[in-house]
């Protein structure tokens, strides 16, 4: 397996400014010290609840957020400068899904156009060309070639998801980061998404980075996982690590708060469900820092790592969080 | 098992809308009944009419845009033909209504207390002087642990949780016998919507009031339900007791959706697609089973026309058509629960 994208050590804060001077009183520690990778023709998970700062961390790596500290690398280059990137056409390998098919396509060009764009940017092809690469796309993603002229509004919601991944892999990117590509869509579409999904990652050895908040799919379409809390991760491992062996209190919480399509066995799922609920909420100050966020990782096995609680941070010597992280802050401004 | 008479009880319900100039119809013979305590849970895609349905007994429906046929009796009044005077006596008191997104349905300019006291002085049954402490009482009620300062508060400045846990603050002030929760955890995180789940049973069960839940989760529905109502292109496919549903999937959507949904057996596999997408308003035949349109192995049992009333497999089960006797997936696909049942009965 060859190591297609690193991040090292990410952070993302932004500055709260108050007063009348609008001087900088404290940052929201959007996403606060992450490391991970992705290889080749993989799906890696990233798993979150609303605000937990994956999404920070998709735009981080496609541009569109700058990073205030840590590292990009991209088959071993660094890329987090925008101007690094061009020269390795890291903006062409580099591709994005959104959420809302409904506000990602422009509502005034058709399917042609928009599928066009990435192409006009990264690829310089004349009209023949362009044709027959868009009606190819079109092919890939399942649409009817008449529907090369219609605009967003006319397709369902499923098909408006097919209009953006082809868009996405117009230039055939290495790394897609899809973030929550299938949360807006019914279950028989959501079905049509993911297969289609993997079935390009098969044809075309492509990378995922699949940000969701929903366990099942994350599991379904993944390899590695990432649970991420508060700006942190507090667990990474393999997909069996993750749901058969799960260490961390919130990740455990997380595994239990999704709804079990088990009729019979309700009283139970609800008994461990509220068991959990209870251990999460009396053991809290030993998972989480005094600033209230989860304390570095530690490596348990080689795939698997989980946040440490308080005693082994103590007992690691790691400081306690909030102070170390305004120096960062400080010394980064 | 829940005993006793029909809270809500739902006839040959069919919704019109008039869509440029023309009539089309959403809604085709829906019965359902929810009796006092129980869970009744509505699933469907999106378009398939469970909102439109929730509407109608809410009679929220414009008049000039819309006609309701058949019999809703909601405690013992007919809603079909109520005036709007005798719908306002009802809404709020015999029914509340909890929507999906809290932050549209709450009013940004007022303050929570205000918005839960709005409710209550439309109607007669909290006393005025009682408003404030029954404000408290119901914000304490739905797991508000500063009720007080929440009171005070206004909604940009709650959590969508929290928000969620307002909405159902002002749903359940009047004491209504029955609740319509629509989609109420969709834009919840999964931690916050276990959390809200278990707030509408505890509540439910407490007071014995009727749940109307409509979904799209089968995960919700599996965890909340007494009873299951499927719903497919306007018009109820299925509806038996949740165990009935779960257990014994009868009519091929209900059991095309369960093998669409990602589950531990299909890790590495493809998930199941079903063919096709729902058609439009106007290209609905109420007639005959629409969901067949979509089993391209069954198209010849796709024209047939299909009586209006339902099969009764076995007791309290439901379900419409016929093609559930004969379908089968194609590729071979053994159903969890059905291949036990079968080797069973073997």
């Amino acid at each position: 397996m060859t190591e297609l994208l690193r991040i090292e050590d990410l952070k993302v804060h932004y500055p709260i400014r108050t007063g009348f001077w609008n001087r900088i009183t404290d940052y929201v520690y959007a996403v606060d010290g992450v490391n991970f990778s992705i290889n080749e023709g993989e799906t890696y998970g990233l798993v979150g609840e609303s605000g937990s700062g994956k999404t920070t961390i998709g735009s981080v790596i496609v541009g569109l957020e700058k990073a205030t500290a840590g590292k990009v690398i991209y088959k071993g280059q660094d890329v987090t400068k925008a101007s690094s990137r061009r020269k390795i056409h890291y903006n062409r390998d580099v591709q994005m899904i959104f959420q809302d098919s409904m506000s990602s396509l422009n509502p005034r060009k058709t399917v042609y156009q928009i599928i066009a764009e990435p192409l006009h940017n990264f690829e310089h092809l004349d009209n023949n060309a362009m044709d027959k690469r868009i009606k190819q796309l079109l092919d890939i993603v399942g649409l009817p070639q008449r529907t090369l002229y219609q605009y967003p509004f006319q397709f369902s919601g499923g098909q408006r998801q097919r209009i953006g991944i082809a868009r996405a892999v117009a230039t055939n990117p290495k790394l897609i980061v899809a973030d929550e590509p299938v949360s807006a869509l019914d279950l028989s579409v959501q079905a049509q998404v993911l297969n289609f999904m993997k079935d390009i990652q098969k044809e075309f050895n492509i990378s995922y980075l699949f940000i969701s908040h929903d366990l099942g799919v994350v599991r379904h379409m993944t390899k590695n996982i990432a649970i991420m809390h508060l700006g942190r991760f507090v667990e990474i491992g393999t997909r069996d690590d993750v749901f058969d062996d799960p260490q961390h209190i919130y990740t455990k919480r997380l595994l239990a708060a999704i709804p079990e399509m088990d009729v019979t066995n309700r009283e139970q799922n609800k008994a461990h469900r509220l068991a959990i609920e209870k251990q999460y909420q009396d053991h809290h100050a030993d998972y989480y820092d005094a600033s209230g966020r989860p304390y570095p990782m530690r490596k348990l096995t080689d795939t698997h790592s989980v946040a440490m609680t308080r005693e082994e941070a103590e007992a690691a010597g790691v400081a306690s969080g909030k102070a170390e992280a305004d120096a960062l802050a400080k010394g980064g401004e | 098992m829940i005993i006793g008479k029909n809270l809500l009880e739902a006839k040959g319900v069919g919704v019109d809308f008039r869509i440029n100039g023309e009539w089309l119809t959403a809604l085709y013979n829906v019965d359902l009944s929810v009796k006092p305590g129980e869970v009744l849970a509505l699933v469907g895609e999106s378009g398939s009419g469970k909102s439109t349905f929730a509407m109608s007994v809410m009679a929220l429906h414009n008049p000039n845009q819309s006609r309701v046929t058949g019999s809703i009796m909601l405690d013992g009044h007919q809603i079909v033909d109520a005036t709007e005077a005798e719908m306002r006596e009802l809404r709020g008191v015999k029914v509340g209504m909890i929507f999906q997104d809290p932050l549209s349905a709450l009013n940004p300019l007022m303050k929570i207390g205000d918005q839960i006291q709005e409710s209550m002085s439309a109607h007669s049954i909290v006393p005025k002087e009682q408003w404030q402490e029954h404000t408290i009482k119901l914000l304490d009620e739905v797991g508000i642990s500063k009720p007080e300062l929440v009171a005070d508060q206004f909604p940009h400045e709650l959590s969508g949780g929290m928000r969620q846990r307002v909405m159902i603050a002002i749903a359940i002030a009047n004491e209504p016998d029955l609740l319509i929760a629509d989609e109420p955890t969709t834009a919840l995180d999964v931690t916050i919507q276990a959390q809200i789940l278990d707030l509408i049973k505890e509540i439910q069960a407490e007071k014995n009031i009727g749940v109307l839940l409509i979904t799209h989760d089968l995960g919700v529905v599996a965890e909340m339900a007494d009873s299951v109502a499927v719903m497919y292109a306007g018009q109820i496919v299925e509806r038996g007791t949740a165990e009935q549903v779960f257990e014994n999937p009868l009519h091929p959507y209900t059991r095309s959706l369960l093998r669409a949904n990602p589950s531990l057996d299909t890790l590495n596999d493809q998930l199941y697609v079903i063919p096709g997408v729902v058609p439009a308003l106007s290209e609905m035949d109420h007639s005959r089973d629409l969901f067949l349109e979509r089993v391209p192995w069954m198209q010849e049992a796709a024209k047939e026309k299909v009586s209006d009333v339902p099969a009764e497999p076995e007791e309290g089960h439901f379900v419409r058509g016929n093609a559930w006797k004969d379908f089968k997936f194609q590729d071979g696909y053994l159903e969890p629960g059905r291949g036990q049942k079968e080797a069973q009965s073997k």
